[in-house]
C-alpha cells in the first residue's frame, strides 16, 4: 500500500517515533542476547564466571527489563505516537514532551539494568528496579500520559479508533499498577524497604505481574494489531461489535487474574477461586481479540503466501491464541499444582513473549520503518528468512520447556512403592540439562533472527531518507 | 448508552476505563488488610508471639539474598501437598513472611524451596555450598558465590531497622518500644529487635554464631547464612493440632 506519499512535511511527528523504533531494535538485540546468556548459564553454570555481576540472579531482571520495558516499551512508544496521529489527523500534542518521554525511557532502561548488575534489586520480579528509578518512571509515564491524551483531545477525527483504546487502557493501568506495586521507604539512595509484607504484599506484587503481562504485554499489542493488520492487508476489521466487547471485558477481567500466581500459597482460598474463575473467563475476550484480527484477512487470505509481513502477524495471532489458551488451563487449581515453579510458566511466557508480542512487534515494524524513513524495504526476502528462523527458534525454546516443566513437575511428586518420595531434587535438576542446552539454542536462533532483521532495517534506513516528514 | 458516545468523548473514556481497571484490585487486595484470618495467630502456650523480626545480622543475609537474585530459581513457599511436605516440611504460613518486606515466595524452583531450609544442614555446610555448590551437590546448576566471603557494611543496620519499622516491622526506637517487644517476644528476642544496639548485636551474633567458620571477622557469609539457619524454624508446629491452621485458609 502507498500511504507513504499521504505524508506532507511537518504534519506529523514522526522524529520521536524514528527514535523509538531505532531503540526497539537495539533493545531487542540486548535483551534476547542477555537471555541467550542466561539460558545458558542454566545449562552450563561454568559460564556464571564466578563475575557477581553475570550471576543468573542479577541478570535475569537484565533481560526482562530490557526485553520487556526496552524492546517491549520503545516498541510500543512508537507504533502509540505514530498510531495516534495517524488514527487522530494531527501531531503529536507537545513535542519536547514527547522527546522527554523518549530520553527519560531510555535512561531507565538503562538505570535499571545498572541497578541490576550492581546489585540494587527491590526483590520484585518485573519491578527490580531501586526507588530513584520508579520515581523517574513515574514522571516519564505521566509525560506520555499527557502526551498521548492531549493528542487524541485535538483530533481532527470526531471518534477514537479501537486502536487508542487499546492505548489508552494501557497507559492507565500501567500507572496504576507501577505505583501501588512500589509503595516502599526508602533506607539509602538505592535501597528501600516495601511498603506491605508476606501475603498483601504477594498478592499486590502478582497483581502488577500478571497485569504488566495483561496490559504491557497484551492490551498494548492489541493496539498495535488494531492498527496494523488491517493497514498492512489493507481490509476493515472484521467485526466493530466485537472489538468493542472483547475491549471492554478483557480490561475488565484481567485486573482480577493476578492471584492465580498464587495457588496454594498462603493466601485465603477465596482470592485464589475468584481469579481461577477470572482467569477462565479471559480465555472469551482474549479469543475475541484473536478471531477479530485472523478474520480481518479474510477474503485475502492469499495474503499470507505472499506478504511475509502478513505472515508474522498472522502467526503472532495465532501465538497469541494458543498461549490464551494456556493460561486460563494453567490457571486452573490442578494443573497449576504441576506447573507452578516449573520451566512450563517460562515456556508459557515466551509463546506469549516471543509469539506474540515479539512477532507482531516484527510485523508492524516492517510496515512502518519504510514509511517513516520514505523509502523501500531493502530485501523481502530476509524479512522471510527471519520469519522462519524466529517461528523455529519459538518451537525450539516452548517445546523443550514444556517437556521438561511437565516432566520435573511430575518427578517432584512421584513416590516410590514404600511410598517415599522417588527423587531427590537433585535427580530433576539433572535431568533438566538437555532441554536448558535446547531451550538456549532456541533463544540463540530466535536472536539470529532479530540481527538479520537489524541488518535489513539498518540498510533500508540508509537507503531512505527523513526530509519528507520532519 | 451507545458506545458511539464514549468513542466521541475522551472523558468519558477514561473514567470508564478506570472505573473497569479498578474494581479487581479493589476486591481482591484490598480486604486482605483488614480480614483478620489473612495471617494466622502463633503464639506459644504463655501468650508470645512465635514469629519475630529477624535480627539486625539475619536481616542484612535476607538483604543480600535479595541482591544476588535468589529468588528467581529458590522459592520460599511450601503449598499443603504430601510431597511438599515430605521433601519440605510443614506447608508455609502467612504468618511466617509477616515480617517479610519484600515477601520472598518466589515462583519458580529452578533449586529446592528454602522456606524450612533453616537447621536442615550444618553452618559449615552452607559455607563450603555457597563458595561451590558443585563441591557439595554434584550436578547443582548454582553460580559460585565466593565474594560473600568479604566483610559486611554494618554500618548502615540503623537506617535500614528504621526504615523497616517505618513500614511496621516492630523494631523498637526508645524504651517505651522495647518493653512492649518484651511483652509481645518475651525478653531475649526484644534485645536483638533495639534500633539503638543494632551494630553491636549484629557483630555479637556474627562473632558468637560463627556462621563462616571464621571468629574475628564479619563477613557477608555470616548474616546470608544466619538467615538461611532461621527460614522456617520460628513456629513450633508440635504446639498445635494440625486443624488449627486450616481454619484460616
Amino acid at each position: 500500500m502507498a500511504t507513504t506519499n499521504v505524508v506532507t512535511g511537518g504534519q506529523y511527528n514522526y522524529d520521536v517515533v524514528r527514535k523509538f523504533t531505532i531503540m526497539t531494535l537495539v533493545w531487542g538485540v540486548v535483551g534476547m542476547l542477555v537471555g541467550v546468556y542466561i539460558a545458558s548459564e542454566l545449562a552450563y553454570p561454568f559460564l556464571n564466571l564466578d563475575i557477581p555481576y553475570i550471576t543468573f540472579g542479577r541478570l535475569r531482571p537484565v533481560h526482562t527489563g530490557a526485553v520487556i520495558f526496552g524492546f517491549g516499551g520503545s516498541a510500543l512508544f512508537a507504533t502509540s505516537y505514530y498510531i495516534v496521529q495517524r488514527t487522530c489527523q494531527t501531531r503529536l500534542f507537545c513535542s519536547g514532551l514527547a522527546s522527554f518521554t523518549f530520553w527519560g525511557w531510555q535512561l531507565i532502561i538503562v538505570l535499571a539494568a545498572l541497578g541490576d548488575v550492581l546489585g540494587f534489586s527491590q526483590g520484585r520480579e518485573y519491578a527490580e528496579m531501586a526507588w530513584p528509578t520508579d520515581l523517574l518512571i513515574a514522571v516519564v509515564w505521566v509525560s506520555y500520559a499527557v502526551v498521548y491524551i492531549g493528542t487524541v483531545m485535538k483530533r481532527k477525527e470526531p471518534h477514537i479508533y479501537v486502536a487508542n483504546w487499546f492505548y489508552l487502557a494501557f497507559i492507565l493501568a500501567t500507572a496504576l499498577l507501577h505505583i501501588f506495586n512500589n509503595l516502599a521507604v526508602p533506607f539509602s539512595l538505592t535501597g528501600s524497604y516495601s511498603l506491605f509484607s508476606g501475603a498483601q504484599d504477594a498478592m499486590t506484587q502478582w497483581w502488577y505481574g500478571h497485569n504488566a503481562v495483561g496490559f504491557f504485554l497484551t492490551a498494548a499489542f492489541l493496539g498495535m494489531m488494531y492498527y496494523f493488520v488491517p493497514k498492512q492487508a489493507g481490509r476493515p476489521i472484521y467485526s466493530y461489535r466485537l472489538s468493542i466487547i472483547h475491549f471492554w471485558a478483557l480490561i475488565f477481567l484481567y485486573m482480577w487474574a493476578g492471584t492465580h500466581h498464587l495457588h496454594w500459597t498462603a493466601i485465603p482460598d477465596w482470592t485464589s477461586t475468584l481469579a481461577a474463575t477470572f482467569s477462565i473467563m479471559l480465555l472469551l475476550p482474549s479469543w475475541g481479540g484473536m478471531i477479530n484480527g485472523i478474520m480481518t484477512l479474510s477474503g485475502a487470505w492469499d495474503k499470507l503466501r505472499t506478504d511475509p509481513i502478513i505472515r508474522f502477524m498472522i502467526v503472532s495471532l495465532s501465538f497469541y491464541g494458543m498461549s490464551t489458551f494456556e493460561g486460563p488451563m494453567m490457571s486452573l487449581k490442578d494443573v497449576n499444582a504441576l506447573s507452578h515453579y516449573t520451566d512450563w510458566t517460562i515456556g508459557h511466557v515466551h509463546s506469549g513473549a516471543l509469539g506474540w508480542v515479539a512477532m507482531i512487534s516484527f510485523g508492524a515494524l516492517y510496515h512502518l520503518i519504510p514509511r517513516l524513513w520514505n523509502t523501500r524495504i531493502h530485501s523481502e526476502k530476509l524479512i522471510n528468512v527471519h520469519f522462519w528462523l524466529a517461528t523455529i527458534g519459538i518451537l525450539l525454546y516452548i517445546v523443550p520447556m514444556w517437556i521438561s516443566g511437565i516432566m520435573q513437575g511430575l518427578m517432584w511428586r512421584a513416590f516410590d512403592d514404600f511410598g517415599n518420595l522417588q527423587y531427590g531434587f537433585i535427580e530433576t535438576v539433572i535431568e533438566m540439562h538437555r532441554y536448558y542446552v535446547f531451550r538456549a539454542l532456541g533463544g540463540g536462533v530466535f536472536l539470529l533472527g532479530m540481527v538479520v532483521m537489524c541488518y535489513n532495517m539498518i540498510v533500508t534506513i540508509r537507503s531512505g531518507n527523513t526530509r519528507a516528514a520532519a | 448508552m451507545k458506545h458511539d458516545k464514549i468513542e466521541r468523548n475522551i472523558g468519558l473514556m477514561l473514567v470508564l476505563i478506570l472505573l473497569a481497571i479498578s474494581i479487581g484490585g479493589l476486591v481482591e487486595i484490598v480486604p486482605l488488610f483488614f480480614i483478620k484470618d489473612t495471617v494466622e495467630v502463633v503464639k506459644t502456650a504463655d501468650g508470645k508471639e512465635m514469629v519475630r523480626p529477624y535480627t539486625p545480622l539475619e536481616q542484612r543475609g535476607r538483604d543480600i539474598y535479595i541482591r544476588e537474585g535468589c529468588y528467581l530459581c529458590h522459592s520460599q513457599m511450601i503449598r499443603p501437598f504430601r510431597d511438599e511436605s515430605l521433601r519440605y516440611g510443614h506447608y508455609s504460613l502467612a504468618a511466617e513472611s509477616k515480617y517479610d518486606h519484600p515477601f520472598q515466595w518466589g515462583s519458580k524452583r529452578t533449586g529446592p524451596d528454602l522456606a524450612r531450609v533453616g537447621g536442615k544442614y550444618s553452618n559449615d555446610w552452607h559455607v563450603k555450598h555457597l563458595i561451590a555448590p558443585r563441591g557439595m551437590v554434584e550436578g547443582s546448576v548454582m553460580p559460585n558465590y565466593p565474594w560473600l566471603m568479604s566483610p559486611l557494611d554494618t554500618s548502615d543496620i540503623a537506617a535500614r531497622m528504621k526504615a523497616l519499622r517505618t513500614v511496621g516491622v516492630p523494631y523498637s526506637d526508645g524504651e517505651e518500644e522495647y518493653q512492649r517487644n518484651v511483652q509481645t517476644f518475651g525478653e531475649d528476642v526484644a534485645k536483638t529487635l533495639r534500633i539503638e544496639n543494632a551494630e553491636d548485636n549484629l557483630k555479637e551474633q556474627a562473632q558468637f554464631g560463627n556462621y563462616d567458620g571464621n571468629k574475628s571477622d564479619v563477613t557477608e557469609m555470616d548474616a546470608v547464612v544466619a538467615y538461611l539457619q532461621v527460614l522456617g524454624t520460628m513456629v513450633d508446629f508440635k504446639q498445635f493440632d494440625d486443624d488449627y491452621f486450616a481454619t484460616f485458609r
